[in-house]
């Protein structure tokens, strides 16, 4: 497998056409977002879900968001695209609503355990308790 | 350790990741467990957009310092309420502190692991920033980690190290180039580059941008 590259970012920014761009590419506000993004081009090149398939959920993630009062100026866009992320890879059976949730307490963990200023990492005490 | 100091006086003894942050994380972690994303090539992927994270209004205070006196002395004041007067605000309680290079003081920033890294200013972190062994050479030999970026500094410069806290986030004003005089504000912006904010380059030469 090629790992993805800036043309399928590129590609990726033409079918989705709600993804921030300027005139050379995608444009972040918080380098979560590039996270984000960079996950999802990788996942749709490895074949784990077509385009088209990704704009629909996306799109049901920014109805429901919108139905629950979310005014979506485009501030909003990269959490609906990180909720369909985390939608499709349960729906695919890469992993569990409940796992994602266990990973997250285990980074709140070490993040919580690592002195400030030092790299954060994961280790197995972190998903004790 | 006799040509730099280092300050470090921590408020938090913790580090600090946002509801969103631990997601994204998450998701990551365990993407790279079931071998779905190699993190070294998403980190290819990211690096290819960091210029492009945050306006990089660091570049405008910059350029503005370099041609207005008054408002260089108010950014080496208080540098929060001058980065406001150009209309950028960080996240809530955020307190930036401007620091200024001369001919005798080179600063460098260390501290761009979590987010005390004032990236409303200064654009995604690089992605090597984050390397522990970049870390840990950046404390203890700064002048040696600006020979591997491959620039020299005179040897009677001397080198202070900021290690940012989660009150105060720093950013180097560098000094600005020579053969810029009469350049605009826009013109200048150009010259400034994420890196000589940190301090581990120097803002581009005339030479280098087309006017």
């Amino acid at each position: 497998m090629s790992a993805p590259d800036h043309q399928a970012a590129l590609a990726a920014t033409q079918v989705l056409p709600g993804i921030p761009v300027d005139a050379e590419g995608p444009v972040f506000r918080e380098p979560w977002e590039a996270h984000a993004f960079a996950m999802a081009v990788t996942l749709h090149a490895r074949g784990l879900f077509t385009w088209p398939e990704w704009a629909a959920a996306l799109a049901e993630e920014i109805s429901r968001a919108q139905a629950e009062g979310d005014a979506d100026c485009g501030d909003t866009y990269y959490r609906h695209w990180l909720a369909t992320l985390e939608r499709l890879v349960a729906e695919k059976g890469v992993t569990t609503p409940a796992n994602l949730a266990r990973y997250r307490d285990a980074w709140d963990h070490a993040a919580d355990r690592t002195p400030h200023g030092k790299p954060i990492e994961l280790s197995p005490e972190d998903f004790a308790g | 350790m006799t040509d730099h100091d280092h300050h470090h006086d921590h408020h938090h003894d913790h580090s600090d990741l946002s509801e969103t942050e631990l997601r994204v994380r998450a998701l990551e972690t365990i993407l790279t467990e079931k071998g779905y994303i190699d993190p070294a090539a998403l980190d290819v992927l990211i690096e290819t957009y960091e210029s492009k994270v945050g306006p990089r209004n660091g570049a405008r205070v910059v350029a503005r310092a370099w041609t207005d006196p008054a408002f260089r002395a108010r950014l080496l004041a208080d540098a929060t309420p001058a980065i406001g007067e150009l209309g950028y605000a960080g996240r809530q309680g955020e307190h930036i502190v401007a620091i200024e290079n001369t001919p005798e003081l080179h600063n460098m920033v260390v501290c761009t692991l979590c987010s005390c890294y004032p990236w409303p200013v200064l654009g995604l972190p690089p992605v090597w920033y984050k390397s522990a062994p970049y870390r840990a050479k950046a404390v203890k030999d700064p002048r040696g980690v600006l020979q591997d970026f491959g620039f020299a500094l005179a040897p009677t410069t001397k080198i202070r190290v900021w290690d940012s806290t989660a009150e105060i986030r720093y950013f180097v004003l560098p000094m600005r180039p020579e053969g810029t005089e009469g350049w605009s504000e826009d013109q200048l912006a150009e010259l400034v580059t994420r890196d000589s904010m940190i301090g581990t380059g120097l803002p581009k030469r005339p030479a280098e941008v087309t006017r």
